[in-house]
């Protein structure tokens, strides 16, 4: 950071005033703060638990749980790997078929009509009962755990695309539609590229909840990831492991949320600016 | 051609089940080719209605609707829309959004390919028409309303329709931006004489564009009153102060007061 002087009148010499630029405005502040977050989290935390005298199967102090955590880094990545491989797989069925079945929910009242109660219902399911079900059909490992962070994480993508495309303009319509432009036209041209922002942003959603889908499903009934080393980190009493445990599956989280934001901004630029268009009522 | 348009005693009822709005009720209607008309009247009397019936978006409930000799019952594919929203795609650029006719309306779409050059060339002359040279690469929200506006007209005329359809194009610009595109749309029109509808609630406007000007009553809409602008073209902005074009809105103003009195 430098300090910006500001022009001073030659006519007063005597003391010159310097003005800092405030730290919000700057960009290298913008950058740096989330870390400074995490950094002072850990550090209130590893305060809270020394000054306290906590013991480490309650509250492992952040100091334990980065020891414990290099001590078995190859365990822990082995694991974390299956359980990134395991969210990524249903992650990106969610996406294809979150894409798809949006399409056709938002560009069909009749489709939307007959299919949302059932989704709803549905998504109203929770994931960790269907778990068991899962395991007898496919057996403990990989592929319940894909199914379960596919189950997670579609519905929100399907929602997302299903409401960009349903709430098309009736004059944009209207336009294409005097042009002769079949429904699928009106689709590829319009509904789609104008859903892609509630697409991507669904995707920051979707990523989480897969991780969340996953890890359960390891959790229930695996004999490997991150869920499945928490568990028998736990059962061991080796708090600080499983703690790091969590933090990994914190980070991989974040890493993925970053990359999805990331071609967020890629791919829809435009709707992160402000646009005139769109916000005019139409007049009769 | 004569009677390009000719709406023969429509109806057009919303809804399903017959209790909707009546908007519309036995109006007729006749357009000459490469007429320019403009379509009046007191506000939510069925102008929009009116437009979705000629275009083909909305089937009328009774009556006939022939356009260019055939009879409407699917919407049209010469028709060229735009509104007093400018809708353009904020994904596109100001030069795509104008291309986005020639994609999809025929016989253009299965040309596009082949003489991309040609087609680029000529939208990019539409642009210049309406002072937009240079702009071409901005993105919507770049632009002024006005200048959205004129985009938005461009995208209308690009495939060159038959059939213009303005459904209150300048109604959210401030007057001097509207006087102006005023300008640009007389030319544009006396350039390629396309068969204009244009509904508006602004009777100066309507004095200025139009060849007649028809006035429809208080819902459910029906034509009430025809008047013929006999002002020589190209028109000046000055024309729509002098005694005739002023006792012309006179006129059309006291018409349309009459229609909601009868409310």
């Amino acid at each position: 950071m430098t300090d910006m002087a500001l022009p001073t009148p030659v006519t007063t010499p005597a003391p010159v005033r310097r003005k800092r630029r405030p730290l919000s405005r700057s960009k290298v502040f913008r950058r740096v703060l989330p870390w400074l977050v995490v950094a002072a989290i850990f550090l209130l935390w590893q305060m809270f638990v020394v000054g306290l005298q906590i013991e480490p199967f309650v509250l492992p102090s952040p100091t334990a749980i980065f020891a414990a955590g290099w001590q078995w880094h190859g365990p822990i990545l082995d694991n974390a790997w299956q359980t990134f491989m395991t969210t990524a797989i249903g992650f990106a069925f969610a996406i294809v078929f979150g894409l798809f079945a949006g399409v056709a929910i938002g560009s069909s009242s009749l489709v939307y009509d007959g299919f949302y109660p059932a989704l709803i219902g549905f998504n109203t399911i929770p994931k960790v009962a269907v778990v068991p079900i899962l395991i007898i059909w496919f057996g403990i490992g990989t592929i319940p755990a894909i199914i379960t962070a596919f189950l997670l994480s579609f519905f929100p993508i399907l929602v997302n695309v299903a409401t960009g495309i349903a709430t098309v303009e009736p004059e944009l319509q209207d336009v294409l539609r005097a042009l002769g432009a079949s429904k699928w036209q009106i689709i590829k041209k319009v509904g789609l590229p104008r859903s892609m922002p509630y697409f991507f942003a669904s995707l920051k959603v979707a990523i989480t909840v897969a991780f969340v889908g996953s890890i359960v499903a390891e959790t229930v009934g695996s004999n490997k990831g991150i869920g499945n080393f928490m568990l028998v980190a736990s059962s061991r009493f080796e708090v600080p492991l499983a703690f790091a445990g969590l933090l990994v599956t914190g980070a991989m989280g974040i890493a993925m949320y970053a990359v999805c934001s990331f071609i967020e901004q890629r791919m829809t630029g435009w709707a992160m600016r402000n646009t005139d268009s769109g916000v005019f009522t139409p007049g009769g | 051609m004569k009677n390009f348009v000719d709406l023969d005693r429509v109806s057009l009822r919303y809804g399903e089940d017959g209790d909707g709005t009546l908007a519309l009720q036995d109006a007729s209607m006749r357009v000459d080719s490469g007429e320019f008309v403009a379509v009046v009247g007191p506000s939510g009397c069925g102008k929009s209605t009116l437009m979705k019936v000629v275009t083909g978006l909305w089937p009328a409930t009774k009556g006939g609707v022939i356009v260019a000799g055939r009879e409407v019952d699917r919407p049209l594919s010469i028709t060229g829309m735009a509104f007093q929203n400018p809708t353009l795609l904020p994904w596109r650029t100001t030069f795509d959004n104008v291309m986005l006719p020639l994609e999809i309306a025929q016989p253009h779409a299965s040309k596009l390919k082949r003489e991309r050059a040609a087609y680029e060339a000529k939208a990019r002359d539409l642009l210049a028409l309406v002072g937009l040279k240079g702009f071409e690469d901005k993105c919507p929200w770049q632009l002024s309303g006005g200048m959205q506006q004129r985009a938005s007209i461009c995208r209308a005329l690009v495939h060159e329709p038959s059939l213009l359809m303005l459904d209150e194009p300048f109604g959210a610009l401030d007057m001097f931006t509207r006087e102006e595109l005023w300008l640009a749309l007389q030319e544009l029109w006396i350039a390629r004489k396309p068969t204009v509808i244009l509904v508006t609630h602004d009777l100066r406007e309507a004095v200025f564009l139009a060849d007649r000007i028809l006035v429809m009553s208080a819902r459910p809409g029906r034509i009430i009153a025809e008047r013929t602008v006999e002002l020589p073209r190209p028109r000046a902005l000055t024309m729509t102060y002098e005694p005739y074009a002023v006792g012309l809105v006179q006129e059309l103003r006291d018409h349309i007061s009459a229609a909601r009195a009868t409310v």
